[in-house]
């Protein structure tokens, strides 16, 4: 059975669905994106204009890198529920009864996350830049919106966001609680994040082909990711909890 | 009484079935392991189209684990099946699913989402052309038309179980797996359930109904099976009755006889009586002479006759009750009733369960 673009579309809608009515996630996806901007903010508002352009440079980098942390943590912490939340409320069984194969399901599963997640982190970038823009001295102002990670952001920030939700989706398909997915994820999501922060204090030295091989690293395994997740993604495993036996539902994506 | 033994298919033996209608399931030698555990063992059977078939046996019998191996959810670990006649295996798994539906015992719906929303998902997954009418048609045929709109969250119970049915009504399934469909649900509900699965039946829907409720078996169930890991025995619930218990005359009378044994020894068709308290396998023993009184009469309580009652085995009831009349009335025995004893489905079961879990023991 061929990939079906209304299966997944209703996996999308329905996660949007519960995403505006779940509290939870709605604080998640908003208040945390703004705790990680305050600090940044803070930190440019406060650079004075005699600040030297060393200095000023260096806080600029790091600045420009916490807002990074929001496409990593929002989508961690959602796409760590997403499996395994469905099977704590008893709706996994009812769905995996259907046509819908694991990689249409993990697909919309992915692409709800992904859209809300990239948009709030998009949107407090502009945030930050704006209010640097209005706020801070010129010098800074002009430093925030001349620096090199802020194309970079624009690039890594779907990037990040992708691994985080894939890694999330796989940990979710294999644990057995909620909380523990959810930590694990958080921790899983990291290492991308430490190498753009690598980029971002200049540990490694941030040029073009440096950070577009690690783009396009990340944008082959995020590509290649769903089909990953969706061998690891097993009914019988899901259902009963237990090891599956040869001749799984999980070949062939069924 | 003896009991029955258990059916388990042998590796010889074709699967049960019922005579003269085509297959809508078909289930050969299949078994399921987990681990140190077998789960279901070697179980073979046939149900047809159209039927409602009951699935019947204690906690942990292997009915929930069967209806997952059959709706494609978990691989048997050997043997084979065909379903909705397509047969069982990855490769054909979604086919599968798209021709039939599974309704789990707990009902699974978001609890976020309205009871339209939850069904609309659901005929998404499905593919399914007009949506809205075939949303509105379920709701209307488990009669919950006028809670569309409400969260799931806020029905209670009975409702989101029938809202759990509407949603195994979308996709016109031919073949419909019903895990305690009337549980939680108020006797109304259940009776409209009932009713449902009637119509669906008269439609040549194929229900497979596993329930713990043996009155709702034996009064929707055109077969049923009882297992425990194993199969145990399939049939129409009337057949297992007379497969499983002798056939018997109840009868009762105003006080107890004097002397039991002149009067029903030697009856035409009578095979044994014993008294109504008392195990079948005693009463031949029992000495003559030997009142048929009550433990409370023995224990000091209220004087004067109490009804008593005994349970002839014979071969024939129609035959047997006429003579059994003239012999009471010759002995002076006042006779309150005479009746051929009904076993329940309810009786099958125990039998059959009590005696695995006591060979098991």
């Amino acid at each position: 059975m061929s990939m079906s673009a209304t299966r997944i579309g209703a996996v999308i809608r329905k996660e949007l669905s519960e995403f505006r009515r779940n509290r939870f996630i709605l604080v998640t996806a908003t208040i945390l994106p703004i705790v990680f901007l305050i600090s940044p903010t803070v930190t440019i508002l406060a650079i004075k204009a005699s600040t030297a352009s060393t200095v000023l440079d260096r806080r600029v980098d790091t600045s420009l890198f916490l807002p990074l942390l929001i496409p990593v943590f929002v989508p961690a912490l959602l796409s760590a529920y997403a499996v395994v939340g469905e099977r704590e409320q008893g709706t996994l069984e009812p769905v995996l009864t259907t046509p819908v194969s694991a990689v249409e399901f993990l697909l919309g599963k992915a692409t709800a996350i992904f859209m809300p997640a990239v948009g709030v982190a998009y949107l407090m970038f502009g945030v930050f830049v704006a209010i640097t823009q209005i706020g801070a001295v010129p010098a800074v102002a002009t430093a925030v919106l001349h620096a090199p990670q802020l194309p970079a952001a624009l690039v890594f920030i779907p990037l990040l966001a992708g691994w985080a939700i894939w890694v999330g989706l796989a940990i979710s398909a294999r644990a057995t609680d909620t909380r523990v997915s959810q930590q694990l994820s958080t921790l899983a999501s990291l290492p991308p994040l430490a190498v753009a922060a690598l980029f971002s204090f200049n540990v490694i030295s941030p040029t073009f082909a440096v950070a577009a091989a690690f783009a396009g690293g990340l944008l082959v395994i995020d590509g290649l990711a769903c089909f990953a997740v969706a061998r690891v993604f097993d009914r019988e495993r899901l259902i009963t909890g237990t090891k599956p036996t040869s001749g799984s539902y999980r070949t062939r994506g069924a | 009484m003896s009991a029955v033994s258990g059916s388990s298919s042998s590796p010889t033996r074709p699967p049960e079935s019922a005579p003269g209608a085509a297959a809508a399931i078909e289930v050969s030698h299949l078994t399921k392991v987990f681990g140190p555990r077998t789960a279901v063992a070697d179980v073979s059977f046939t149900v047809a189209r159209g039927e409602v078939f009951g699935f019947l046996g204690p906690n942990g019998a292997g009915k929930t684990t069967t209806v997952r191996m059959l709706g494609t959810l978990i691989a048997p670990t050997s043997g084979s099946a065909v379903v909705a006649g397509i047969s069982l295996g990855p490769a054909r798994a979604a086919e599968i699913r798209q021709h039939i539906s599974i309704m789990p015992e707990a009902p699974g719906l978001y609890r976020r989402l309205t009871v339209t929303e939850n069904l609309d998902f659901f005929a998404r997954l499905y593919g399914l052309p007009r949506r809205e009418q075939r949303i509105a048609e379920a709701l209307a045929a488990v009669g919950l038309s006028d809670r569309a709109h409400d969260l799931t969250a806020n029905l209670s119970k009975g409702l989101r179980q029938r809202a759990a049915l509407a949603r195994t009504l979308l996709n016109d399934p031919s073949v419909m797996f019903l895990d305690e469909p009337t549980s939680g649900l108020d006797p109304v509900a259940a009776h409209e359930v009932h009713g449902l699965i009637g119509t669906l039946r008269d439609r040549g829907v194929t229900i497979f109904l596993t329930t713990h409720r043996l009155d709702e078996a034996q009064r929707l169930c055109d077969r049923v099976a009882i297992m425990n890991t194993s199969l145990l025995t399939i049939g129409r619930p009337d057949e297992l009755r007379q497969k499983l218990f002798n056939r018997s005359l109840a009868v009762t009378t105003v006080a107890p006889l004097a002397r039991p044994d002149q009067v029903f020894a030697g009856l035409p068709g009578v095979q044994s009586w014993q008294t109504a308290d008392q195990p079948a396998d005693q009463s031949p023993a029992r000495p003559a002479g030997q009142s048929a009184a009550r433990p409370s009469d023995r224990s000091g309580g209220p004087a004067g006759p109490r009804p008593a009652g005994y349970v002839l085995t014979v071969s024939d009831p129609a035959q047997a009750a006429p003579a059994v009349t003239r012999a009471l009335v010759a002995a002076g025995a006042d006779v309150l009733s005479i009746a051929e004893s009904q076993h329940s489905l309810e009786d099958v079961y125990l039998e059959l369960i009590d005696d695995t879990e006591g060979r098991t023991r």
